[in-house]
């Protein structure tokens, strides 16, 4: 058999391709040189992308931290704590996050409600009841629960689910934790599915083949034996979703309302956290007044909360993983 | 496991197998509706827009200004808002997010400072998308000057999905085999050009996918555009960088936040179109990974 050559190298002439090899083999000086100092420098961009998340971070947190000084200068830690009217737009302004903070924690255990116990069965229904075939069908379509627009979401809860609501609850006001909450809850189940299924289907088959040998059916296989295996991992997806719900802005902004009430009662306006930041932002408030530095503080809160609970998911995830790695 | 029995040993051995199995069956029936719940409540969501949405879609409907009569009011500044700022932010972060990615994969050294941003990247990926944009208002709106312009939300926005692109971009450099990559070490090439060479046409789709995916998010994201301050109400299209702007989601907020019923229809047209734009781009994303990944076979 003929080995062809390639075609840039029978193009050249028999004495220049004597050079040409041994420029090959033994290098050339001067074009290694600017090829290390191309890539020394290719590496330090690299490096540099990989720094802007770092930047992220120290951003968030000065920023947050620099605007949420100025605020403490002005109204005391203890009134921000303890008092409970969140009132910084009216004329008799009072500073107690308590408001915006239980409406942000009634609307996320709503929506906990409805998406740990449909996250759940939904998860053991894909890993453990569903055909393969079925489960390779409905589980991206499931996930395209997590894809549509958060605002798409708060369209619904405010036109759709409230009105039907109304209809068998006539107290309820139009704006309400209620159906965001619902709403909320429905958004953020693919999210405790896809991750209690991960942490399922860790679970190593021997287990749950030692547990069919004992003669357990099924379902005492799945509650006694995988749900428990997981449950680390099932915790952790369960405190990523909270952490998702307390940070959720659009469903509560457009269908919880931008009351600020200290109240339990899930049927009546509220306004979150998240949603106060809204509606300051949508009004012009020049920059360095209080009411500016109040959507820090309220974000800083936000973030401190968040940070925490994805700390403890992490903490949680990372015991789950040690078990059978 | 713990030393408690996983059955108890006597009373249960008397067996009632019928029942359990029955009420194993009915626990999957119940599994099932779980999952029906899900799907019903999405098809529910997207009938419901359609029902209102659709007799508002028309070609005036895409190319009219918003207006303060709701039968005139139309999208074109939502959408060439959209569509500026999804150029902008996927020319920022899609190069930022891959070098980033290739440092980390190919190049990083095992030290606690990889380490740091190893652990940074997944808190970032969990922060609220609200949070960036109190980051977006403080730092590119306020400290850089930018006002609030396009530039400062694609660079708000660019942030927000940078961790994403960065996660899916690591994941396609790690379906390469290493065995690509002493090929390349082998022929003599240095480690960046076996890289740019060879591992990074082969990671390709994967990357382009995770990055159409990220837009996608990118999108839909209406909150932290908010807190940056783009305007609800902009009846221009925007002629610089620098120049106010406004996108869809931000659009269908306004729309959906007004008392008349009118406007509650103009907001699902836009939601329509919203929700068909991401839709094109999923398919996109699951056209590249079906079409290039067969070229490529390891």
């Amino acid at each position: 058999m003929v080995t062809s050559e390639p075609a840039s190298v029978q193009a050249v002439a028999p004495v220049d391709r004597r050079e040409w090899l041994a420029q090959i083999l033994m290098g050339n000086q001067r074009s290694d040189r600017t090829r290390r100092l191309r890539e020394s420098i290719i590496l330090t961009a690299l490096f540099a992308a990989a720094l802007v998340s770092i930047a992220t971070t120290i951003g968030i947190v000065y920023t947050l931290g620099i605007e949420t000084f100025s605020f403490f200068q002005q109204v005391s830690l203890i009134d921000f704590l303890t008092d409970t009217q969140w009132t910084p737009l009216f004329a008799q302004k009072h500073f107690g996050i308590w408001p915006l903070l239980v409406a942000t924690l009634l609307v996320s255990a709503i929506a906990m409600l409805v998406a740990l116990p449909l996250g759940l069965l939904s998860a053991i229904g894909l890993a453990e009841y569903a055909p393969p075939r079925v489960a390779r069908i409905v589980k991206p379509i499931l996930e395209v629960l997590a894809g549509v627009p958060t605002v798409v979401y708060g369209y619904f809860a405010l036109l759709f689910v409230t009105p039907i609501l109304q209809r068998f609850i006539p107290q309820l006001e139009v704006f309400n934790a209620l159906s965001a909450g619902l709403v909320m809850g429905i958004m953020i189940l693919p999210l405790v599915a896809s991750l209690s299924e991960d942490a399922m289907r860790a679970v190593p088959r021997s287990l749950r083949e030692g547990a069919y040998a004992l003669g357990a059916t099924k379902l005492e296989v799945i509650w006694r034996v995988v749900v428990p295996s997981a449950l680390s991992g099932i915790v952790a997806a369960f405190i990523l979703a909270v952490s998702r719900a307390v940070g959720e802005t659009m469903i509560v902004a457009i269908a919880m309302g931008l009351v600020p009430r200290l109240t339990l009662n899930p049927l009546v306006a509220m306004e979150t956290m998240t949603a106060y930041i809204v509606q300051v932002s949508l009004g012009d408030t020049p920059h360095g007044t209080l009411e500016y530095q109040t959507i820090f503080a309220v974000g800083a809160t936000l973030f401190v909360i968040t940070m925490l609970l994805n700390l403890l998911s992490y903490r949680f995830l990372k015991r789950f993983r040690e078990v059978y790695e | 496991m713990s030393a408690k029995p996983l059955l108890p040993v006597d009373h249960e051995f008397t067996p009632r197998l019928a029942f359990r199995k029955r009420l194993g069956t009915l626990f999957g029936i119940l599994s099932g509706l779980a999952i029906f719940i899900g799907l019903a409540t999405l098809g529910t969501l997207i009938a419901d827009v359609m029902r209102d949405g659709w007799p508002v879609l028309s070609w005036d409907f895409l190319t009219s200004y918003p207006s303060r009569r709701p039968e005139q009011a139309g999208i074109l500044s939502a959408v060439v808002g959209t569509a500026y700022l999804l150029i902008l932010v996927a020319l920022i972060a899609f190069p930022l997010g891959v070098a980033a990615a290739i440092y980390l994969e190919e190049f990083a050294p095992r030290n606690r400072l990889t380490a740091t941003i190893e652990i940074n990247l997944s808190n970032l990926a969990a922060v609220p998308s609200i949070v960036y944009g109190l980051l977006g208002l403080g730092i590119f709106v306020r400290s850089l000057q930018l006002g609030r312009s396009l530039l400062a939300g694609a660079f708000t926005l660019s942030l927000l999905v940078l961790p994403i692109i960065i996660v899916s971009a690591r994941e396609a450099l790690r379906t390469v085999p290493p065995s690509i990559r002493e090929a390349g070490l082998a022929l003599g090439a240095s480690p960046w050009q076996t890289v740019w060479r060879f591992v990074l046409p082969a990671a390709l789709p994967g990357i382009l996918t995770g990055t159409i995916l990220a837009l996608a998010r990118a999108i839909g994201e209406t909150a932290p555009l908010i807190t940056i301050g783009a305007l609800t109400y902009v009846a221009f299209t925007p002629r610089s960088l620098l120049d106010p702007f406004t996108v869809l989601p931000i659009q269908i907020f306004n729309w959906v936040s007004r008392p008349q019923p009118g406007f509650h229809d103009r907001a699902a047209g836009a939601i329509i179109v919203l929700l068909v734009v991401l839709l094109l781009f999923n398919a996109l994303a699951i056209f590249i990974r079906a079409r290039l990944q067969r070229r490529i076979r390891f």
